[in-house]
């Protein structure tokens, strides 16, 4: 990795190397209450890249006016602005939708994602590459909330986006939709993705290994050649 | 000195610029959002009292009710939100009356908590469509476990007898206060 990283890298590497759900384990409360369907997790997460994105973007353009004993403060000034539009806009245009999610919505203002990605990223870097960071972490949180609220919602009503997809002898786990199926979800998905995540590292780490003996060996075989 | 003054002049500024854009923001949403809620109440009313084609509040009642009339201006009936407590939260109803307060003519969940798969189920018609017709005097009574007899009886729901109970508990509440209306005249 070179140290000027590509602005591809800042997008991408919050959908999974850095996943705000997954890896920063961050914004969990919203993750496990809103996911009993697939369709309440992308509205929450549209909604958090929304607040995600313009808050960073503005954060970023003041960040060198804000005095450091204030910045929280003045973070959470803008972030509660855009919470609070999206929430009227959502109560105006998608009143079902925004039923569905109850408070979760006026609830992001204190999604530590947002914060999180206030203060870690875009109160250092610049308006450009806050907007791609903001843009990857909102789309980690999608997939996130994606991954969970298929799983929940196929397991616990049969269906996916409304469309029954398992047959009507497949009885519905209850459990799925309640809180506890939320838990069981979530970690599992984090075990499977650190699992994963461990395996790249280590066969990386063997490669990396294999590289540097190989030319040990050479040297070895051509001394006794000698 | 100058950091706090300076300290207070961006919190001011950042202040009044999200104020600003809320107001804009808030002067677009808020008759939307009130439009929602009166299509909202509108639909529930007329959904419990089919034959209904306008309605009117009632004035002073402490509670939502509605007289409802048909297309010829006679009175069908009364819709009625009434709420309680439930298993988990609050149960929020509307009921349709005839216009005699003698019995139901449709009952409508418009908002729960109850525990998915199981107290949901006082949502689903098997249960609800029990209270079509159902005589509401001198009240409404539930049994369990086997068919109701009584004209004024609905079984409750396996798996979810006490959302059931609130549900009749709630609807009888609501009937107290009616009819203590219908006694002083007002409806």
């Amino acid at each position: 990795m070179s140290k000027q990283k590509s602005n591809w890298y800042e997008f991408y590497k919050g959908i999974w190397e850095i996943n705000p759900t997954f890896k920063q384990i961050l914004g969990t409360c919203p993750t496990l209450a809103v996911t009993v369907s697939v369709m309440n997790g992308i509205a929450m997460a549209l909604a958090t890249t929304f607040v995600l994105v313009f808050s960073s973007l503005f954060i970023s353009l003041v960040r060198k006016f804000i005095p450091n004993q204030v910045r929280i403060a003045a973070y959470i000034v803008i972030i509660a602005a855009f919470v609070t539009i999206a929430d009227l806009v959502m109560k105006a245009k998608f009143p079902e939708l925004s039923k569905a999610l109850g408070p979760f919505v006026p609830l992001i203002v204190v999604n530590c994602i947002i914060l999180g990605r206030a203060e870690a990223f875009a109160s250092k870097n610049s308006p450009w590459k806050s907007v791609l960071d903001a843009l990857g972490n909102g789309a980690g949180f999608l997939l996130a909330l994606l991954i969970m609220g298929s799983i929940r919602e196929l397991l616990g009503s049969r269906t996916i986006l409304g469309y029954q997809i398992l047959p009507n002898g497949f009885e519905p786990l209850v459990v799925m939709i309640l809180p506890a199926g939320a838990f069981l979800t979530f970690g599992l998905l984090m075990g499977f993705s650190n699992f994963y995540l461990e395996r790249k590292k280590r066969i990386e780490q063997q490669e990396l290994i294999a590289k540097f003996r190989k030319p040990e060996v050479k040297v070895e075989v051509k001394g006794m050649e000698a | 000195m100058k950091t706090v003054i300076h300290m207070i002049a961006t919190l001011t500024i950042i202040g009044v610029i999200a104020g600003g854009l809320l107001s804009e923001v808030s002067d677009w949403a808020v008759p939307l959002i009130a439009m929602n809620q009166k299509a909202e109440t509108e639909k529930a009313i007329f959904l419990v009292q089919p034959s209904g084609k306008s309605y009117e509040a009632v004035a002073g009642a402490g509670f939502e009710i509605y007289k409802v009339f048909d297309e010829n201006k006679n009175l069908t009936g009364f819709s009625m939100a009434y709420e309680g407590n439930g298993f988990q939260g609050k149960i929020r109803l509307m009921i349709g009356l005839s216009a005699d307060l003698n019995n139901i003519t449709s009952l409508e969940i418009l908002e729960q908590v109850e525990t998915p798969g199981l107290g949901t189920k006082v949502t689903e018609d098997p249960f609800r469509n029990q209270f079509k017709g159902l005589q509401t005097s001198p009240q409404i009574e539930w049994v369990k476990g086997k068919s109701p007899e009584k004209p004024n009886e609905i079984q409750t729901v396996t798996g979810a007898t006490i959302s059931s109970k609130s549900v009749v508990a709630i609807i009888n509440a609501g009937l107290t206060k009616a009819r203590q209306l219908k006694e002083r005249g007002k409806l």
